[in-house]
């Protein structure tokens, strides 16, 4: 009787048939929880977890472009100092080459000036020499026609002649003092 | 429950714990029939769940703090152990179900073991098949809506097999997708949790009825035992209520996965 009782109460209880009301009650204990975590906040983790990957790669993108900037400006500040170093140089090849230049046309002019008051020296000398060549010439005509005239015991005052005779022998004495530079040259 | 059982339960011998276990009279004498201690946890389950990821997810931020850091790691468990490896590039469309049924069921589960409450809710057959049923449903519809009402039949059975074949393939192949899938779906957790509570419940009797209820120098031994079982068992079972719980939320990813695409 007992033993009836019970077996019936173990089907009536048997583990794999539903309760109906466990049915309604799992129902809405599902329902709670997929408006809730599902539908509400769900949704608001994702878009969180979406937005933290955005922002750690834009911080990324963020710091690789910092240092492309880095990068660029230090390129820029290297070329700079390049560039004011070729000038250096160059201006400092330049001053030399003035330098250099200033000092060539010093010597130059100095060489030109040296050779102008040679120049002029030699002219100076030279007309004065012509001057002296030309009183001695007279002077030593007249000496010596005065000393022919006295040994030939002859006058020679006829002034023309006199002349004449002077003339020619210096010419000759010309001639010959050209012949010699000539040989001597 | 058999003839020696009841007649065990009269005397002064120990008695194993039988189906007994799991079933409940209403929570306060003329109280109504449903309002059961079951049910009263299955709510409240329902509640620590969204309490929990209330406080975790309401207000998230980008540097996350405290709770929030806890509720990310189930939200990256899921995602990465269960949902992308069946679902892929549609895992975040199906992450609420499956945040939903995997924290429901793994809450369920720990009752089993969480003093006062000690029952686990799943081992009442009505609650996963709530799940296993909506899981099932899903998917369904979504073959259908898919690839079609005719393809979602003609998909599963793959081509180019000898006639034959077709008459022991196409009854074994709707069979195990319309009828067993969803049964054993809700089964396999069902019983689970019902063989894990009946272990829990014996070792726990065996050491409270002969420590406590009738210590006797011969059964001291075989007390002892009880309560060391039951701490290891206790162990094991914190494991079986999560990897139950994965392996619920695994397969209702999977069988989704099996409606949006032809698996052949």
């Amino acid at each position: 009787m007992i033993q009836a009782a019970s077996v019936l109460a173990a089907e009536e209880n048997n583990p794999l048939i539903p309760h109906t009301f466990e049915l309604v009650v799992g129902i809405f204990s599902f329902a709670v929880v997929m408006i809730f975590l599902g539908k509400v906040l769900t949704p608001r983790i994702q878009k969180t977890l979406a937005e933290r990957t955005e922002a750690i790669e834009g911080g990324l993108e963020r710091a690789e472009q910092a240092q492309q900037e880095a990068q660029q400006v230090l390129d820029e500040y290297k070329a700079q100092q390049k560039a004011a170093a070729l000038e250096a140089s160059n201006e400092r090849r330049k001053a030399e080459e003035q330098g250099a230049q200033i000092i060539a046309q010093a010597k130059e002019q100095a060489q030109v000036e040296a050779r102008r008051i040679v120049e002029n020296a030699k002219a100076q000398i030279e007309a004065e020499r012509q001057q002296a060549l030309q009183s001695l010439r007279a002077e030593i005509g007249a000496l010596s026609v005065e000393l022919a005239g006295r040994v030939v015991g002859e006058s020679l005052e006829d002034s023309a002649r006199q002349s004449r005779v002077v003339d020619r022998f210096l010419e000759e004495l010309e001639e010959r003092a050209r012949t010699q530079e000539q040989i001597t040259s | 429950m058999n003839a020696q059982t009841v007649l065990a339960s009269s005397g002064d011998e120990f008695k194993a714990p039988g189906p007994e276990l799991f079933e409940f009279p209403p929570l306060f004498a003329g109280g109504p029939e449903w309002l059961t201690k079951p049910v009263v946890f299955a709510v409240f389950g329902s509640l620590v769940v969204v309490v929990f990821f209330w406080s975790a997810f309401a207000n998230p931020k980008l540097v996350p703090r405290g709770v929030q850091n806890l509720g990310e790691v189930g939200y990256m468990f899921v995602r990465d152990q269960i949902g992308r490896p069946f679902l892929g590039k549609n895992t975040d469309q199906w992450m609420p179900l499956l945040m939903s049924v995997f924290f429901l069921i793994w809450i369920w589960n720990i009752f089993a073991v969480v003093p006062i409450i000690q029952f686990p809710i799943a081992s009442h057959i009505a609650f996963p098949a709530v799940l296993a049923a909506s899981v099932y449903f899903i998917k369904i519809y979504l073959g259908i809506k898919h690839q079609g009402p005719v393809k979602y039949f003609t998909n599963m059975i793959p081509s180019g097999l000898p006639l034959p074949v077709y008459f022991l393939l196409v009854p074994i192949e709707y069979l195990s997708t319309f009828i067993l899938a969803p049964f054993t779906h809700a089964v396999r957790l069902f019983a689970n949790m019902f063989a894990g509570h009946t272990i829990l419940a014996f070792f726990s009797l065996v050491g409270f009825w002969f420590l406590f209820e009738k210590p006797t120098v011969a059964g001291f031994s075989v007390g002892i035992i009880g309560v060391l079982v039951t701490i290891v068992m206790t162990a094991f079972e914190l494991l079986i209520q999560f990897l139950q719980a994965f392996l619920f939320t695994m397969l209702a990813a999977m069988y989704i996965q099996s409606g949006l695409h032809a698996e052949h």
